[in-house]
C-alpha cells in the first residue's frame, strides 16, 4: 500500500484533490465495516480514516460519540479491528488512516499498536488528543515503523505554532475548520479560507480540512479555497447508520464529484 | 540539583511522568493563556489582596481548626483536629478555587463560565461566584448525579445557573467533565472553564492546588498558634483530590508530617464497584492528564462507583499519582458502609454532619487511630457539610 505522502504526491501530479471519508470501526458491526471500507474505496475515497471506538471521545460530537457507543456495545475491540484490517488490506487501494485517542494506544503499547496496524495495511494515524508537546512518544516509533502521524491545526493556533506543527506533521496537515467538536454544520466558516492562506505561508505539505464538512457544496468550497483534501466524518457515519452502505457510498461518490467538478471549472 | 517538590509541576506541566496536556489542539492556546494569567496574577499584590478580601468577607475564612474532643475521646488515641472547610460559604472547600478562578476569568475578559460537577458542591460554588460577579454560568452534571443530588441542582438553578444534564456514558462526573471540555473546545474564545479539581490538563492541577492551598497554609499557622508545632498526620478524602491537595501542599516538604488520602472503595476493592483509582488503577490518560486511571486492558475507561457522588470518578489528580509513586503520601480506601458509619458517628459525637465524601476520611480513623498515641495530632480536612447527602443517607440507613 502507498504511504499517505506518496498518495498525495500522486494526486498532486494529476491535479486532483483528495476525499477522506471517516467511519467508526464496528458501527453497527464489524462485518458492515468490512463492506463499507470496500464501498468507500470504490466510490471515490482517496484515503479512508477508520476510527477506533473510544468510550470517552473528547473531540467528538454526538454523531461519532453515538457510533463509538454502539460499536463498543457490540463488543468491538482492538483485536477484532485488526482482523477487519487484515481482511480488507488487499482489497482496497485507498491508504488507511487510523483515528484513535491516545489512551488505547498507550495501554496497548505505542510500538506494538503501530506495528500491528502497519502490518495490516494502515499507513497513517491521527490522534485528536495529542498536541505537538505530547506527540514525541508516538512520532519517533511511528517514523521507524513507517506510519505517518498527522497533527492537527486549529482556528485558535497562532501562526508561529502553526509552522511548528506543520513541520512535525507527516502525510498531511489536518486543519480543523472550526472551534468545536466533530459534527455537521450548516456551512463552512469564511475563516477557513484565511487559515488555509496562513498555513500555506508556512508549509508546502498537503492540507486536509475537516470538522463540520458534510455536504458536496462544503467540500467544493474548501477545495476552491485551495485545500488538498476534505475529511468528512459525521455525515458519513450518520448516513451509514441511518441508511446503510449503499447510501453512504452514494454520499462518498457525490462528494468526490463535487471536488472534481471544482477542479474542472477552477 | 533537582527542583524541590513545591516547584512542581515542571515547565511542561509534569509531576514526574504524570500530568501534561492531552487535549485537542483547539484548547492549547487557551491553556497557554490561562497559565500566563495565573502566573501574572498570582504574583500581583492587587489580585492577591482582592482574593484575600473575598475569602475573608464573602467566604468566611479563615476556617477554624477545631479539636474534636468527643471523637478524640471515642478513639482514645491521637488528638483529632478538624479543619472546618464545611463552614465556608456554600458548605465546602470548593469555593476557594471557584472564587480564585472567577477573579482570573474577569481579568482575562471572559464573560461566560462553564463547569462540571459531581456532588454538586463545585457546581454550587461556581454558580455562586458567577451570581456574585454577574457572569453567565453553565454547569454540566451527569443525570445519575442530578438524581442523587437534587438539592444542589435546585441550589444552582436558584443561583441563576443553567444546569445541563449529561446522559452520555455513565451519567456521572466523568461524562460531565467530558461534556464541559467539549463546550470549552467550542466556545473557547469567550468562555472560561472553571475545572473543580486538581485534575485535567496543565495548568489546572497546579492552578486549583494553588487556590486550595489556603487550607494548608491556614492549618500550618493554626497548628503553630495552638501547640507551636506541626501536625503528625494529615487526612483527607480523594476523588479528583482538590481538598487533599490543598491541605497537603504546604506540608509536602515537611517530612515529619504523614499525608494520607482516602479513596472510595464503594462496595469493596475486590469487586468492580469502587472508585479506588490510586489503589487499583493503571497509568493512563483521562481528561487531558496522565495519571492513575480505572481502565480495562484496551484503555477503555471503566465505570467508578461510590455512594458519594463527589468521589465517583475513575481518575485522580496527577500530583496525587506523583505523591503516591514517590512514596511521599499514602493512599487507602474505605467502603460505602464504612463511610456511612463514620457519617453517623461524627454527627452523634460532634454535632457535625459531614459530607459523604468527607465521611470517607473520618472512616479511616478506625484503622489509623490504633497506630497512634495521645501525643500525636491528626488534622482531618472536614471538606464539606452533609446536608446535601441526607436523602442518600435516608435511603441507605432506613433501607438497610
Amino acid at each position: 500500500m502507498m504511504t499517505v505522502s506518496e498518495k498525495f504526491q500522486h494526486l498532486r501530479q494529476r491535479g486532483e484533490a483528495a476525499l477522506i471519508p471517516f467511519i467508526t470501526a464496528g458501527d453497527p458491526d464489524l462485518e458492515t465495516t468490512i463492506v463499507a471500507l470496500q464501498a468507500l474505496d470504490r466510490h471515490g475515497a482517496d484515503f479512508i480514516e477508520l476510527g477506533i471506538p473510544y468510550a470517552d471521545p473528547l473531540a467528538d460530537g454526538p454523531v461519532i460519540q453515538a457510533a463509538a457507543t454502539r460499536a463498543l456495545q457490540r463488543g468491538t475491540n482492538f483485536a477484532k479491528i485488526l482482523e477487519v484490517l487484515e481482511e480488507v488490506k488487499d482489497k482496497i487501494t485507498a491508504p488507511l488512516i487510523i483515528f484513535s485517542y491516545i489512551n488505547p494506544i498507550l495501554q496497548l503499547g505505542v510500538s506494538k499498536f503501530l506495528q500491528q496496524i502497519y502490518d495490516r495495511g494502515a499507513r497513517g494515524l491521527v490522534v485528536p488528543d495529542l498536541p505537538l508537546e505530547e506527540a514525541a512518544v508516538v512520532l519517533q516509533p511511528a517514523a521507524e515503523i513507517g506510519i505517518e502521524v498527522t497533527l492537527l491545526v486549529a482556528p485558535t493556533t497562532p501562526q508561529e505554532r502553526m509552522a511548528k506543527i506543520a513541520n512535525h506533521s507527516q502525510g498531511f496537515i489536518y486543519l480543523v475548520s472550526t472551534t468545536g467538536v466533530t459534527g455537521m454544520r450548516a456551512q463552512v466558516g469564511k475563516r477557513v479560507q484565511k487559515m488555509l492562506e496562513e498555513l500555506r505561508k508556512v508549509t508546502d505539505k498537503p492540507i486536509g480540512v475537516g470538522f463540520g464538512i458534510s455536504q458536496p457544496e462544503h467540500a467544493r468550497q474548501v477545495i476552491a479555497w485551495n485545500a488538498d483534501a476534505v475529511i468528512v466524518g459525521s455525515a458519513m457515519v450518520k448516513r451509514l447508520h441511518e441508511e446503510g452502505v449503499p447510501s453512504m457510498a452514494e454520499l462518498c461518490a457525490s462528494l468526490k464529484r463535487a471536488i472534481k467538478w471544482e477542479e474542472t471549472i477552477g | 540539583m533537582t527542583a524541590g517538590i513545591v516547584s512542581r509541576p515542571d515547565r511542561l506541566g509534569r509531576f514526574g511522568i504524570f500530568g501534561g496536556k492531552y487535549v485537542p489542539e483547539t484548547l492549547m492556546s487557551a491553556l497557554e493563556e490561562l497559565e500566563q494569567a495565573a502566573q501574572q496574577y498570582q504574583q500581583d499584590p492587587h489580585f492577591q489582596a482582592e482574593l484575600d478580601r473575598y475569602l475573608r468577607d464573602y467566604v468566611g475564612r479563615p476556617t477554624p481548626l477545631y479539636l474534636a474532643e468527643r471523637l478524640t475521646e471515642h478513639y482514645r488515641s491521637a488528638q483529632i483536629y478538624l479543619k472546618r472547610e464545611d463552614l465556608n460559604h456554600t458548605g465546602a472547600h470548593k469555593i476557594n478555587n471557584a472564587l480564585g478562578q472567577v477573579l482570573l476569568a474577569l481579568r482575562m475578559g471572559k464573560k461566560r463560565i462553564i463547569a462540571e460537577t459531581g456532588a454538586g458542591q463545585h457546581g454550587v460554588a461556581t454558580a455562586t461566584v458567577c451570581a456574585r460577579f454577574g457572569l453567565e454560568c453553565v454547569i454540566y452534571m451527569g443525570v445519575e448525579d442530578m438524581a442523587r443530588q437534587e438539592l444542589n441542582v435546585f441550589r444552582m438553578r436558584l443561583l441563576g445557573a443553567e444546569v445541563r444534564p449529561v446522559s452520555a456514558g455513565t451519567g456521572t462526573l466523568k461524562d460531565a467533565t467530558s461534556e464541559a471540555i467539549r463546550d470549552w473546545v467550542t466556545n473557547v474564545e469567550t468562555t472560561h472553564y472553571i475545572l473543580g479539581s486538581v485534575a485535567g490538563p496543565h495548568p489546572y492541577p497546579m492552578l486549583v492546588r494553588d487556590f486550595q492551598a489556603v487550607i494548608g497554609r491556614e492549618t500550618k499557622q493554626q497548628c503553630l498558634e495552638k501547640w507551636g508545632g506541626l501536625p503528625d498526620v494529615l487526612l483527607a478524602c480523594v476523588g479528583g483530590g482538590s481538598n487533599a491537595m490543598g491541605l497537603f501542599h504546604p506540608f509536602v516538604e515537611e517530612p515529619s508530617v504523614r499525608l494520607i488520602g482516602i479513596e472510595a472503595a464503594g462496595e469493596g476493592t475486590d469487586t468492580d464497584r469502587h472508585a479506588a483509582t490510586l489503589t487499583k488503577g493503571k497509568i493512563g490518560v483521562l481528561h487531558g492528564a496522565m495519571s492513575y486511571l480505572l481502565q480495562d486492558e484496551e484503555g477503555q475507561v471503566q465505570e467508578a462507583h461510590s455512594i458519594s457522588a463527589g468521589l465517583d470518578y475513575p481518575g485522580v489528580g496527577p500530583e496525587h499519582s506523583y505523591l503516591k509513586d514517590s512514596g511521599r503520601a499514602e493512599y487507602y480506601s474505605v467502603t460505602d458502609q464504612e463511610a456511612l458509619a463514620a457519617f453517623q458517628l461524627v454527627a452523634r459525637l460532634e454535632g457535625i454532619i459531614p459530607a459523604l465524601e468527607t465521611a470517607h476520611a473520618f472512616a479511616y480513623l478506625e484503622k489509623l487511630c490504633p497506630q497512634l498515641t495521645p501525643t500525636h495530632r491528626i488534622v482531618i480536612n472536614c471538606s464539606g457539610r452533609g446536608d446535601k447527602d441526607v436523602q442518600t443517607a435516608i435511603k441507605h440507613l432506613q433501607g438497610g
